[in-house]
């Protein structure tokens, strides 16, 4: 993917003065289970990422159903859809906005790598939002089910703690694939 | 009641553990209620039942990154937060729980409760100016006006309660309908409204007064998200932001205590028993108010934003001229009877 170029806030953040292990692990558990993601989707995979809100799927389960509305607000960014040349100003300075500490999902495959929409000579789009942004966890399907969503989130659970919700669950289909 | 420093001391101390912890586990209800409405389980993997979600939003909400964006007016900016909790938690210090759990008896606690609460119109209006923001800036412009067109009303509606029970105090004024039920302000077939069968459209009418003057959906105009980004508060991030939400849920329970005091006979239970031990008790004042703001989340999930236009049509072309007829009618009366 070539070099990423982070936003230059990441650096600009002074490190705590005073080092609890303790009081940051409980730090970090609280910051994990209150993921509060931004209310934005670019395409289709937003409808997943509603759907993962919605009654069936419930991400408020996991305390993450806080979908704020302003940047100042909110942890993590779930980029949900195709990102085109156009948008991908404003979905930086949405970036550059957040607080720190703040988190990126790249939901689909569109997020990932530029999805179906890459062929040569292609002129519309971004492909993935590595390009420009520090994405921690990515979330591949076209469009991923809800489910992926969910384990995307407890994935990025994982990342900040260092503690995994639930162990992980082998897939049954390659096994069947596989023989 | 004499009011010594100690006395001072700790009526303060209890009003912000119950303010702090109320406004902590209203949002936990309202979560869950939110869930259980729209039939999903709402915060569950956190503690039992998503109990452990308050103190966890909490913490993480006080460690990120307090953020002033450039150009802000900073005073105003910082000051907007504090003044949105502060007037919520003042105001307690003279609502009535019981008859003797009362950190101060104001005579005029009606007005002082009134008073407090434009001042938390104000607080919006300085956060959204303080921000520089213009989202920010039209939503405390819609906040405001709608804050002053419900308190008209509101107020209005209150004079008649004043008018009935003879007094500013809100503990006389619980204290007057003490002894069943049928006593309670709510009733209108009784001789201490002098007979006044409007007295439910009134308590109607502080009711949806009550709703939008906590700035709740349906009449949450200010925080419009689908035209305002997060209203006025779209530019606090951290403890500012949840200094505000707190300032909301404080609001709601104290209007929801000046619901119960006016209509719902304050501590009085519903039926006098001289041997019962918990006639007229505290806890009927708590089961009272939380029973109202389970009504106000009811609601809240229930029913879809109105528009601007709807919401102050509402006040000024039906609650003021219907607060003001009933005003009239209930002087009226009660130098009939
Ligand atoms: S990955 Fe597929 S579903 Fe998602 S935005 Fe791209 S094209 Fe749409």
């Amino acid at each position: 993917m070539g070099k990423k170029e982070l936003s230059p806030n990441l650096e600009t953040v002074p490190e705590s003065l005073v080092q609890l292990a303790v009081a940051d692990k409980l730090i970090n558990l609280c910051r994990a289970n209150s993921l509060w993601p931004l209310t934005f989707g670019i395409a289709c995979c937003a409808i997943e990422m509603m759907g993962t809100g919605a009654a069936r799927f419930d991400l408020s389960r996991f305390g993450a159903e806080v979908f704020r509305p302003s940047p100042r607000q909110a942890d993590v960014m779930i980029v949900a859809g195709t990102i085109s040349k156009k948008m991908a100003p404003g979905i930086k300075t949405l970036y550059d906005q957040m607080p720190e500490p703040k988190w990126v999902i790249a939901l689909g495959n569109c997020a990932i790598s530029g999805g179906p929409f890459v062929y040569e000579g292609q002129y519309g789009i971004i492909e993935g939002a590595d390009q420009f942004l520090p994405v921690d966890v990515y979330v591949p399907g076209c469009p991923p089910r809800p489910e992926a969503l969910i384990e995307g989130i407890i994935e990025l659970e994982h990342k900040i703690t260092g503690w995994r919700r639930w162990p992980k669950v082998k897939p049954e289909w390659r096994e069947d694939n596989n023989t | 009641m004499s009011l010594t420093l100690l006395n001072a001391a700790v009526a303060v101390f209890i009003a912000i553990c119950f303010v702090g912890l109320n406004a902590a586990y209203l949002v936990w209800c309202e979560r869950k209620g939110a869930g259980f409405y729209q039939r999903r389980p709402g915060p569950m993997e956190n503690g039992p039942w998503g109990l452990l979600q308050p103190p966890i939003d909490g913490v993480k909400l006080m460690t990120k990154q307090l953020l002033i964006p450039g150009g802000v007016d900073k005073a105003i900016f910082m000051v907007a937060p504090v003044l949105a909790m502060f007037p919520a938690l003042i105001s307690f210090v003279t609502i009535p729980f019981s008859k003797n759990i009362v950190a101060h008896p104001i005579n005029v606690g009606v007005l002082m409760i009134f008073a407090f609460a434009a001042l938390g119109g104000m607080s919006l209006l300085v956060a959204g100016w303080g921000s520089r923001n213009k989202y920010a800036m039209i939503s405390s412009v819609r906040a405001v006006s709608q804050t002053v067109a419900y308190e008209i009303p509101m107020l209005i509606t209150t004079i008649t309660i004043v008018l009935v029970s003879g007094s500013l105090n809100l503990s006389e004024i619980a204290a007057s309908q003490l002894g069943g039920f049928w006593k309670w302000n709510i009733w209108g077939f009784q001789e201490a409204v002098g007979y006044n069968i409007l007295m439910p459209i009134s308590f109607l009418i502080i009711f949806v007064c009550a709703v939008a003057e906590t700035n709740r959906a349906p009449f949450d105009l200010g925080e419009a998200e689908s035209e305002l980004v997060a209203g006025f508060h779209t530019e606090y991030s951290s403890m500012g932001f949840g200094l505000f939400f707190m300032g909301e849920y404080a609001n709601i329970v104290i209007g929801a205590c000046l619901v119960t005091i006016l209509f719902l006979g304050g501590w009085s239970s519903p039926v006098p028993l001289g041997f019962f031990p918990f006639t007229d008790h505290v806890g009927w004042f708590l089961l009272k108010i939380y029973m109202i703001i389970f009504v106000f989340i009811w609601i809240r999930w229930t029913f879809p934003r109105t528009t601007i236009y709807g919401l102050l049509n509402l006040s000024w072309k039906y609650l003021i001229p219907i607060s003001l007829f009933n005003l009239l009618l209930t002087a009226a009366l009660l130098k009939v009877f």
